[in-house]
């Protein structure tokens, strides 16, 4: 990846957590959660993925499934940026006028399918994988977890599924935060070590950097990583990552800042990019 | 839409007509949680468009409502107290919320999990299906009744959960329409409202009570959601006793069904319950348990007679239940 295009999507997912900070206010939003993923779904979108806002409707097009529903921030910070939706619809969020909620559904453009109930999602993306290659189409089909989500056993179960039916074109990507909603999964329902486990139900595994455009497009280039196994990309990430002030902690999960906190917030992610952009975003803000 | 089968499903089974239909329909894929009783032969036939997704009920309705999303019709099996409570939240929320066409074969549920346990009494399924906003609802009398009921359920739009039957008919049934139920016979003393496998001792009993000289009316629900609130308001304006029969939980089922139209419709009525009132039913072979649980036609006509206060009717002539062909 050049560096360019690396400043590029550094650039997006500064906008992208800029949305998510603004959101975290006037009834907040899952803040810690959607930050972990954010650099994930800027790569995924920005420079991965066979899904534009103008061929939605085509079903030879890639699909991602956001089944850890409460990084839907994150989601759509991506959207407006890229045109799936215009940035004001944001400022609908949680009214009742719009559909602008705190799990994504599908009166967004873009949003393939709702989500919110954990351990959903690897199931339906699961079926649209059938149907892809029913129909000898050459499409990939990603589903996002959560790691807390992977309590649920309807995770595993599609894995092993998947796996029984050599699904290649599904992929199952872990935003590795490390926490559940409010403790480290490791205190409460140990996952390490996880790649194993994954390997262990038939999955082709990698685990990367998430917040590393370079490790993400490395990996996700590579997809298939295997013609008879589905694949797994477990994403380590960082909770809240872009503003050390919530960093890692298990009170940040769902926030509902102030507007004056808020301020802080921005200038707080501001200045942490500001040290790794050098372009003039930063400087015309 | 799927293509309308003509009048050659009364000649077919269950498998026959699924077969016959996804022939005609590549849209129809059979999936099963390795539930092949009714669905044995399939595999080879429909090839990619037949998935066993294994022992995993959430996992294949999941997985159905992807299919759906990309304009499939999935046809799902499993036993229906596993799919509607195991994978309850995964039928409410993956298909009912985005109101898929996922057609839901349940088998076995109510009494033709016979001796089984009440692990495998689905006799909730119809109360928890039809909470389910958009959720069509249907139970077949019988195979026949079966076979002329789902081609229509299967072209519909709508999701639906089928009660499955596949005991042979004791009656010769009508066409079938989506929220019509069918009139069997018209009658000033008592109606027998019911659905599913009750029907033939529904059919018994209503004889009975006729030889007793009643005037005994009897209708076949077959679509409990959308319901025939018509034909049930008709019954009520007759005056005369209503019976709700059904081998299901007396709450959330038929009986609710009705105290809800009366409601609505600031009626009421004689209404005699004949389900199961806060309990599981006693686990044996199908006559057995129908005998011990008092709904064969013979205790039906008794438990109706009773409530007319009939003193001189016995109706002492035991009924013969056909046994169920119970395969998992």
């Amino acid at each position: 990846m050049t560096s360019e295009k690396q400043n590029e999507l550094k650039e997006l997912a500064l906008r992208v957590r800029e949305h998510i900070v603004r959101l975290s206010t006037d009834g907040g939003c899952f803040t810690g959660a959607s930050l972990s993923c954010a650099d994930l779904l800027v790569y995924l979108y920005a420079d991965f993925l066979n899904v534009r806002p103008d061929n939605l409707q085509d079903p030879e097009r890639d699909y991602l499934f956001l089944s850890k529903g409460h990084d839907v921030p994150a989601l759509y910070g991506v959207f407006a940026e890229l045109g799936f939706m215009p940035k004001e619809r944001l400022n609908n969020h949680l009214k009742t006028s719009d559909s602008i909620y705190w799990h994504p559904n599908r009166s967004v453009p873009g949003v393939e399918f709702h989500s919110g109930s954990l351990g959903h999602l690897p199931s339906v993306a699961m079926g649209v994988a059938l149907d892809a290659r029913l129909r000898g189409q050459d499409q990939k089909v990603i589903v996002i977890t959560g790691d807390g989500e992977l309590n649920e056993g309807t995770c595993w179960e599609a894995v092993l599924v998947a796996s029984a039916h050599k699904l290649n074109n599904l992929t199952f990507v872990v935003d590795r935060n490390h926490f559940q909603a409010n403790i480290a999964t490791e205190e409460l329902i140990p996952l390490e070590p996880l790649a194993p486990k994954f390997e262990a139900f038939g999955a082709e595994v990698r685990r990367i950097d998430g917040h590393d455009f370079v490790a993400l497009e490395e990996a996700f280039q590579d997809l298939p990583f295997s013609d008879t196994k589905p694949s797994v990309i477990i994403c380590d990430t960082v909770r809240g990552r872009g503003l050390p002030s919530i960093e890692r902690r298990a009170d940040r999960w769902f926030c509902n800042f102030s507007s004056d906190e808020v301020t802080e917030l921005l200038k707080e992610l501001h200045s942490q990019e500001a040290t790794t952009l050098t372009s003039e975003t930063l400087t015309v803000r | 839409m799927l293509r309308k089968l003509s009048m050659t499903y009364l000649y077919m089974n269950y498998e026959q007509l699924i077969h016959e239909t996804a022939l005609a329909d590549e849209r129809l894929i059979v999936m099963t949680a390795e539930n092949r009783a009714l669905i044995r032969n399939l595999p080879g036939p429909l090839g990619q468009r037949f998935i066993d997704t294994g022992i995993t009920e959430q996992t294949m309705i999941g997985a159905a409502a992807g299919l759906a999303l990309r304009g499939r019709v999935p046809v799902v099996h499993a036993l229906a107290t596993f799919l509607t409570l195991r994978a309850f939240e995964f039928i409410r929320t993956d298909v009912g919320i985005a109101n898929l066409p996922v057609k839901i074969s349940s088998f076995v549920p109510g009494f033709l999990s016979d001796g089984n346990g009440p692990t495998h009494q689905a006799i909730e399924d119809i109360s928890l299906m039809r909470g389910i906003p958009g959720m069509t609802v249907f139970a077949a009398a019988d195979e026949q009744d079966m076979l002329a009921m789902l081609p229509a359920i299967w072209a519909s739009p709508s999701p639906a959960y089928v009660r499955v039957n596949t005991r042979p008919a004791t009656y010769q049934h009508a066409p079938f329409e989506i929220g019509k139920a069918e009139i069997v016979s018209e009658g000033y003393d008592v109606t027998i409202l019911t659905y599913g496998m009750l029907f033939e001792q529904a059919l018994i009993a209503k004889d009975l009570l006729t030889e007793a000289g009643y005037s005994v009316g009897l209708v076949n629900l077959r679509s409990l959601k959308p319901l025939d609130s018509a034909a049930v308001l008709n019954v009520v304006k007759t005056g005369g006793l209503v019976v709700t029969l059904e081998d299901h939980f007396q709450m959330g089922g038929l009986y609710s069904i009705v105290a809800e139209l009366l409601l609505e419709n600031e009626l009421t009525a004689k209404v005699l319950p004949l389900a199961l009132k806060e309990k599981w039913y006693k686990p044996g072979r199908l006559s057995e348990v129908l005998e011990y649980e008092g709904f064969t036609g013979q205790h039906i006509a008794r438990r109706i007679g009773e409530k007319l206060g009939d003193k001189a009717n016995a109706f002492n002539e035991r009924t013969e239940v056909i046994e169920n062909q119970f395969a998992e």
